[in-house]
Order: structure tokens, then sequence, then C-alpha cells
């Protein structure tokens, strides 16, 4: 049978197995071969909390979801194409993820008795108990096919099963079209120092993967996504975590202040710190902190000692950080705070993500205790928001509070690398003199802005005191009625003022209209879709989306008010509708929400737009 | 560089201390010790910072003309850290009371104690919660009456030199609020020694506990109820310098010297340089009426300290590492050209 070549636009491919079998090195593979090769992509990692679950079980599968294609990628895709599942677990898990057209490829040896009970089939045909009986099924002995091919390599049957994935890979790579060099780079670069024995059995299981589904006769269709024509530039992938550390570390060289991160371990925002741990080049500390509590105070320690400080959390871990964020509001000291959001309350689901700490964030401390929020919309994108949200900090004293998100933070994308000499100088306001009566006044403020000036320990003739109880402008205790009300009343205002120094909202669309859909945060990719979708369809919405969360940007009521509707769409149950209708009471707002531990579905969000027109 | 003096260190802030506290004595004390650690080791005054958390103790840093963080609850020993590890130039000094320290704080305190950062800790400790109005702390004696214990508590207090001792210490002193000759030498010691140095300060809260250590600071039997240690000097004490401690067995014992075939000779000679703790938890476990408290530095003993440590891992870093920019960053690893 001769296989027919399809043009596709986009395609989706799920790989799924046991957390043991290499899925999210498959998956990323895959994704990173696309992205030489010219597509643009978007990946999405489902995996489970346990490190290690019971081997062949549905809670122990693992799954890596990538998005390729020749334009408009902007999510890593509802529904797949292709269904890559290694046991029966992984199919029972995934099943439901495949389109009407969709190929399934499995392992058919993992299909035994013992491998179908684990996973809790009760019939001795999956597909048909799943209801995917009528897709393209690819039915393969991949993991005795893989035993075939490197059953003269001299490795021993443990490590010759462990590279079924890479046969996986290579039937995944003919499919679509894809060619094998970039692995084979890969392969070498990375085994080449400490094992350089398996670097030819993987090529050789790979192209034997390739060679095998080109003449296995199974399929019958191959497909091709051309190449997108993406700005001119030196591209990389990166994730979320990795671009948020970045993002800091480039507000560490544009300020001259040396980076300071104080943190304690949480999912899903880990990747931050162990990043930043890797960077002492560029003259990061890493403090890995005895709790939460630690790592924000040590934070609060090394601002006031003239770092340019910061701790990343998830949402318990924010909750524990909630007094010391109090601490640095009144203290008025420069902090960054990122918090990788992941479904709660409590310890919720750690792996899959939400946007439901958006109320923590803007008013989880005691007092009248006004912090910035910013929020990132892409992997990519968290690079500028780290920069900002510490060019926020350190120009106008205060902490600020990053919100990232699960998906965000282990997602990520191909990025064009931006030039260090395209972003600006962050100039922190140093106290350089002393007034008249030679008495440094820390809570004396700008005029213009509002903010005090930073004088940090070590400066001769500057000796003052910070701390949690209310003081006067001139650093003295006072609990008198009428100065508390006014240093409140200022804390409050220099925040405000910060809306003066950001960009305006970007409103797509026409100014006027039915409908405007709003989001903020990772939704981005998945809204965009479906307002696309929707527009095709020759409707008329338009569309914002905050980067800036509090303040919120100078013309967001001049926009909002152009529309009969506000679609608000967001992980959440209507945290940010209800936080805009508070701000803006006259806004005719409804509210689309999902609180399942998983991104939108683009289908789901042009149902919404649709009802709401 | 000019000598600096007691004055130097006074703020014009009021002090707001109970009459007869025992904060105002270790206050002073901290006053007179600066400026000599300030000419032994050249330090300006704007290099030193004083930190606390919350209590009656804490309100130190306000009476101190330095740069000071009154912080909160339990966290002082948290942000000392932070300012140490973020510029190990300062000299940082931390003034926290027993339930700021051991109980809401004692996560932080063992941890910074483990880690041997170069900090100096002043605990003061009344064994009461003052600020609150007299609630029993982690170091009230087993059986306290207080305000939440009307019938007495029902759990053992924490010796804060065996806390120390336990965590790896590499400094502990203990003294009276009313030795303000030796608190000075303590704190002078604690300045000195590279790590983090506990400084346990025995204090008298006079509206809420008063009295708590009269038993071994009455001028009348303190001579006779406590040991000065000094490293290098002979384990005596008593009014008359006559009592003395001796090894026996795996413990110690207390003898007077012409009894019982005991001399001079017989005497320990106190090692605060001693690596083995095994000594020194045995000195700071001693209780009055079996043995006298010991007061003085019980530990000093070198060290590598982490503020060191990681000033040194990035500068070796640095030589090491190809990546000196961000620019370099960004372009690190795998990247592609899109022409």
């Amino acid at each position: 049978m001769q296989h027919k070549v399809i043009d596709a636009k986009d395609v989706v491919i799920r790989f799924a197995g046991d957390s043991g079998d290499g899925m999210q090195l498959t998956g990323s593979l895959f994704a990173d071969m696309s992205a030489i090769y010219g597509n643009q992509l978007s990946t999405f990692p489902d995996y489970p909390a346990e490190i290690r679950a019971p081997q062949g079980t549905v809670s122990g599968v693992s799954g890596f979801q990538v998005h390729i294609g020749s334009e408009n990628v902007n999510t890593p895709g509802d529904h797949c194409d292709l269904l890559v599942a290694m046991n029966p677990a992984a199919l029972m898990a995934n099943a439901k993820w495949c389109k009407r057209t969709a190929m399934i490829l499995v392992d058919s040896n993992a299909f035994d008795e013992a491998g179908m009970k684990k996973a809790g089939f009760k019939t001795d045909d999956p597909f048909r108990e799943l209801g995917v009986e009528d897709r393209v099924l690819i039915v393969a002995p991949i993991t005795e096919l893989t035993e075939l091919s490197l059953k003269d390599s001299g490795m021993d049957i443990k490590a010759i099963r462990k590279c079924k994935n890479m046969f996986t890979l290579g039937m995944a790579c003919f499919i679509y079209d894809r060619p094998l060099d970039y692995i084979f780079t890969y392969l070498e670069k990375k085994f080449a120092k400490k094992h350089p024995e398996v670097i030819e059995p993987n090529k050789k299981v790979l192209k034997d993967g390739f060679n095998y589904a080109a003449n296995m006769q199974m399929i019958a269709n191959t497909y091709h996504i051309e190449p997108s024509h993406p700005k001119k530039g030196t591209y990389r992938n990166i994730t979320g975590n990795q671009a948020t550390a970045w993002g800091l570390l480039a507000a560490s060289e544009k300020s001259g202040l040396p980076l300071f991160c104080g943190s304690y371990p949480i999912t899903p925002a880990t990747g931050i710190l162990e990043e930043l741990a890797i960077h002492k080049s560029l003259g990061a500390k890493t403090l890995q902190a005895e709790d939460e509590i630690a790592g924000i105070c040590t934070a609060i320690g090394a601002s006031y000692a003239g770092n340019l400080a910061v701790t990343t959390t998830s949402g318990p871990g924010l909750s524990l950080k909630s007094e010391a964020l109090g601490l640095a509001v009144m203290a008025e000291l420069p902090l960054v705070v990122v918090d990788v959001q992941r479904a709660g309350p409590s310890t919720g689901i750690p792996t899959k993500t939400e946007q439901t700490d958006l109320n923590q964030a803007l008013y989880g401390r005691n007092g009248e205790c006004p912090i910035p929020v910013v929020a990132a919309h892409s992997p990519s994108n968290c690079f500028d928001t780290a920069f900002n949200a510490a060019k926020i900090a350190l120009e106008h004293m205060t902490p600020v509070m990053m919100l990232s998100e699960g998906f965000l933070g282990n997602g990520s994308e191909p990025w064009l690398i931006p030039s260090m000499k395209d972003y600006p100088v962050i100039q922190p306001p140093f106290a350089t003199s002393l007034p008249e009566d030679g008495k440094f006044k820390p809570f004396e403020r700008d005029p213009q802005t509002l903010v005090p000036k930073w004088a940090i320990p070590g400066q001769k003739g500057f000796e003052h005191r910070v701390g949690g109880l209310e003081k006067n402008h001139d650093g003295v205790l006072s609990s008198d009625p009428a100065n508390h009300a006014l240093m409140v009343a200022e804390r409050e205002a220099k925040v405000q003022k910060i809306a003066d120094f950001i960009p305006e909202l970007q409103l797509d669309g026409p100014a006027e209209g039915k409908l405007l859909v709003v989001g903020w945060g990772g939704t981005y990719g998945h809204i965009l879709s479906a307002v696309n979708e929707v527009r095709a369809e020759g409707l008329e919405v338009s569309r914002v989306h905050f980067d800036y969360i509090y303040p919120v940007p100078r013309n967001t009521g001049g926009i909002l008010s152009g529309f009969d509707k506000v679609l608000v769409c967001e992980l959440n149950s209507g945290q940010f509708a209800n936080y805009l209708l508070g701000l803006f009471p006259d806004t005719k707002i409804v509210k689309f929400n999902k609180v399942q531990g998983q991104p939108f579905l683009v289908s789901e969000l042009v149902d919404a737009i649709k009802e709401a027109l | 560089m000019a000598t600096l003096s007691f004055k130097d260190f006074k703020s014009d802030q009021e002090v707001r201390w109970c009459p007869g506290c025992g904060d105002h004595a270790v206050l002073a004390a901290l006053q007179r010790a600066l400026p000599k650690v300030s000419s032994a080791l050249n330090y300006e005054k704007e290099r030193y910072v004083v930190v606390s958390g919350i209590g009656c103790s804490s309100r130190l840093p306000y009476y101190m003309d330095t740069y000071g963080f009154h912080s909160i609850h339990g966290r002082a020993t948290a942000i000392s850290t932070g300012i140490k590890v973020a510029n190990p130039w300062l000299t940082v000094w931390q003034a926290c009371g027993d339930g700021d320290a051991l109980a809401i704080g004692g996560n932080h305190f063992i941890h910074a104690i483990r880690r041997n950062i170069d900090i100096n800790i002043i605990l003061f400790n009344n064994q009461i919660y003052g600020l609150t109005k007299g609630q029993y702390s982690p170091t009230s004696k087993f059986g306290a009456i207080t305000k939440t214990s009307p019938y007495g508590t029902v759990e053992h207090p924490f010796n804060p030199g065996s806390l120390v001792l336990g965590a790896k210490g590499t400094f502990f002193a203990r003294s009276l609020d009313v030795e303000l000759k030796l608190n000075e030498e303590i704190m002078t010691a604690a300045a000195l020694h590279d790590g983090a140095s506990v400084m346990e300060m025995l204090t008298n809260c006079v509206i809420f506990n008063d009295g708590a250590h009269r038993n071994i600071s009455d001028p009348a039997t303190r001579a006779d109820r406590t040991i000065i240690l000094r490293h290098g000097e002979k384990m005596i004490f008593g009014k008359d310098r006559d009592k003395g401690l001796v090894l026996d067995g795996l413990g110690l014992k207390v003898v007077t010297i012409g009894q019982d075939g005991y001399t001079e000779d017989d005497i320990l000679v106190h090692d605060a340089h001693c690596e083995n703790a095994g000594i020194h938890m045995m000195l700071a476990d001693m209780k009055y009426p079996d043995f006298p408290v010991a007061l003085g530095v019980i530990r000093d003993v070198k060290d590598v300290t982490y503020d060191d440590g990681v000033r040194d891992q990035v500068k070796d870093v640095m030589l090491k590492s190809k990546i000196h920019s961000v620019d370099d960053l960004l372009h690190s690893g795998s990247t592609w050209e899109v022409e």
C-alpha cells in the first residue's frame, strides 16, 4: 500500500505512557525538532503528582501534548490528531482527548491481560470499550521490535526496553514527515561525555521505528506541515519558569544590583529557583530556605541590604508569606514575589493549572496593604513580565506580585531571542544627599511619584530604622490617628501612580460593539484562537488581555464602556470579573469560568463567545 | 578612623522599657561593646545593622543609632540571614526574646545555627511573654504559673544552650543582665567569632516574671551559684574561690579545693575551642542547685560560614563560566537561526 501525503495546517500530538516511560523527553524532542524545522508550536506537559506511581495504573500516566502548525498556533491544542499510548492505562486516561479523525498508536506488547486489568479494562477490546474503535488504530509490537532492533547492541534487556520511546518517536517522525537529523545531533551532544555507548543504539532504534512505520502498510496517510516564515533572528525554546528566572537576571543586570532569591521548593514553581541556582556567574545568589516564610524574609533582608530580592512560590506558599508581604509594604522595600499558580485550595492538585490565586494576590493580607499585581500571558512572556515586575519594584519601592501559572511555568514555546540593548535601564531612587538637619527621613516621598528614597546599610550618615510598626515620614514610630490615615493613603496612592508608568491596554478589534472578550494571564493563546475562530465565521468581537492587573492600565474604563457586554474568561470562579466590576460597576459583565485544573479548550471558549453575542 | 564611643550608638529615641527591666542593662552593654569591636576590627558605624523580631526586647533597634530593622514575630533570624548573605560586608546584630526565637521563630533559629551564618544573636531569656502581658514561654520552668497556665505548665522548657549545641552551634555564651562587664566581654567575643554567635542573656521581667533568675542573680549568693567560664582558665567559682569542677566518670562534679583530696591541679581547665561539644553540652546543661550555672563563653569554635560559602561559590562559578551577561545567557544552549 502506498501512503498518501496530506498537507496539514496544524496537528496535535499527545504522547502518553507510564511516568517512567520517557514521554516528557519524547514530546520535548518532537517539539524541538519541529521548531527547528520552522513550525510554530506550543506544548503542554500533563504529568501526575507522584514521581513514580504504581506502574501501569491510570494514576501513573504521564502525558505531553505538542501542537505544531504553519500559523496561528496559540495553544497546545484541545484534542489530538495522534495519540501515542505506550500502555493500556495511557489509552484509558487519554482516549477522550482524541479527535474523531485521530490516529491511535499503541504498543501491543503492553496490552496483555495483566496490563489491561491494571488499567481497569473490563473487556478484551480496549478500543471498543472506550468508544474509539472507529479511529485509525496503529497496533504495533513496539517492545518486541525494540528488543529485536537492539539484540546485538550488548545492552541488557532493561536498558533496551528503555529505548522503546525512541522507536515510537521514530514512527511519529515518519507520520509527520520530520527529519531525524536533529534528534541524532541531540543524542550525540547529550551522551557524548557520560554514556557514548548509548548514542548508536538510540539512533538505530529511532531509524528502525521510522522504517517500520514506512513499511508496515498500516499507515495510509502521512502529513506534511509546511514551515511558517517567522521573523528573522535567533530562536530558542523556553519554558515559563526558565523565562521568569532569566527575566529576573535581566533586571539584575539592568539595575546593577545583585540578584538574591530566597525560596522554598514547591510545585510548580521550583524550576525558577533551580534555574537561578545555575546562574551564579551572573552574580545570582540563591538561598534554599527552611520554609516559605524564611524564603520571603531572607529576601526582605536582602532587599534591605540593597539586592534585587526575589521569592518564588505557588499558592500555599504565598499563603505562608502573607504576613511578611505586609512587612515589605510597611518598610517600603522592593521585592518581587512570583506565584506560579496551581489548583487549590490547600494542597489541591499541585501539578494542575489554575488562576485561582488572584484574590489572594490582591487582598490576602492584614490591614490596608496594596501590592501591585502583574501577570504573564505565555511561557516566553514570563521574561518580560519578570523584568517589568522587578522594574516596578525597584523604581517604586514596593513589593510586586507576579502571577504565573503551572501551564506557563512548565509549558514551552519557541522564542525570538531579544537583545538586552533593547531593554531599559532600571533606576532605583537611591538616597544620595541628606537634608539640612542631617537626618535621613526614610518615608519622605517624591512629590510626583510618592516614592521614598532608598538608603542602603553601609551608607555613612543615613542610619535609620524600618519595620512593621507604623511610622511617620521621619521614620519615627507613631500611633497618631491622623498620621496613620495619611500613611495608609500615601502607600495606596504610591501604587496607583504606577499606572502612569505602564503601557495602555491594547484593544484587538473595533472600539465599540456588542461584545468585548477579556482575559488575563495564561489564557491568552486560547482566547486569541477562539476570537479568531469566531471572527472567521463572520462575527464581530473585540478582545483585550490584561498583563497589568493592579493597578489596571489608565485606558481600561474607556475601553470597557464601548461595549454592550464584557465576557471575562478565567480559570477560577470569577475573581477578575468581580475585581473589574468593583472598579467599573457600570460594566455589563458576563463570566465564563472553568475550575478543573485544566486550561481552557478553544472550542468551549468559542461556544461561550457565541452564547454571549 | 575616628574612635567611636558609647554615645555614638545611642539613638535619640526615648527608651520605653519598664523601669527595672533587665533589657536596659543589655542595651547598655551592647552600646559599650560596639565601640570596642569597632576599634578591634576597624569597623565604621554604618557597617552595623541591628535586626529584631517582635517582643519587648525587639524594640532594641530603635535605641541604637545604627541601621535597624524591627521586623515581625519570629522572623528576625531569617531577615538577618538575608542581610548577611546579600552583603557579607555588613555586621549583623540581632535582638530576640525567648518566645520570638524559640517558639514562633524556632525553625529559623536552628537553621541559622546549622548553616553557621555570621550573625550575632542576643537571646533575651526572661522565661515569659512580656509584651502580651504574661503568658508562659518555651523557656518557662515546668509547672510555671502564668496567665495561660493558671494551674501550672505541663511542658518541659528548652535550654537554649543545648538547643544551640544540638544544632552544631559554633558559639554559645550565657550571662545575666546585671553582669555588665561580662556582657561587654561576651559581646566582643561574639563579634570576633566568624559564624553564628548566640548570647543567652538571662533577663528579669519586673512585671510578669520578677525574680525568675533570682536564685542565681542575687548578689549575696551569685558567686556560689554561678561559674564564669573563660577559655584557658580553671573552672573555679565560689565567693572564696574554693570550689571547682572536675570530671567524675562520664559527668561533671563539684568539689571543694582542699577537701576529699582535691587540689587546684585536679580542676578542669575550660577549653571553649574544643571541637567536641560533649563537655560544652555538660557545662551548658548545669543547673542550680546541683551545679553552678555556667556563664561566659561556653563554646567558640571555628568552622566554615554560610555567607562565605555563598560568596566564594559565586566568585568561583564566575571565573569558570562562559556566561558573563544576560545576552550570553540568552544565546546559551540550543538555538537556531531563521534566515
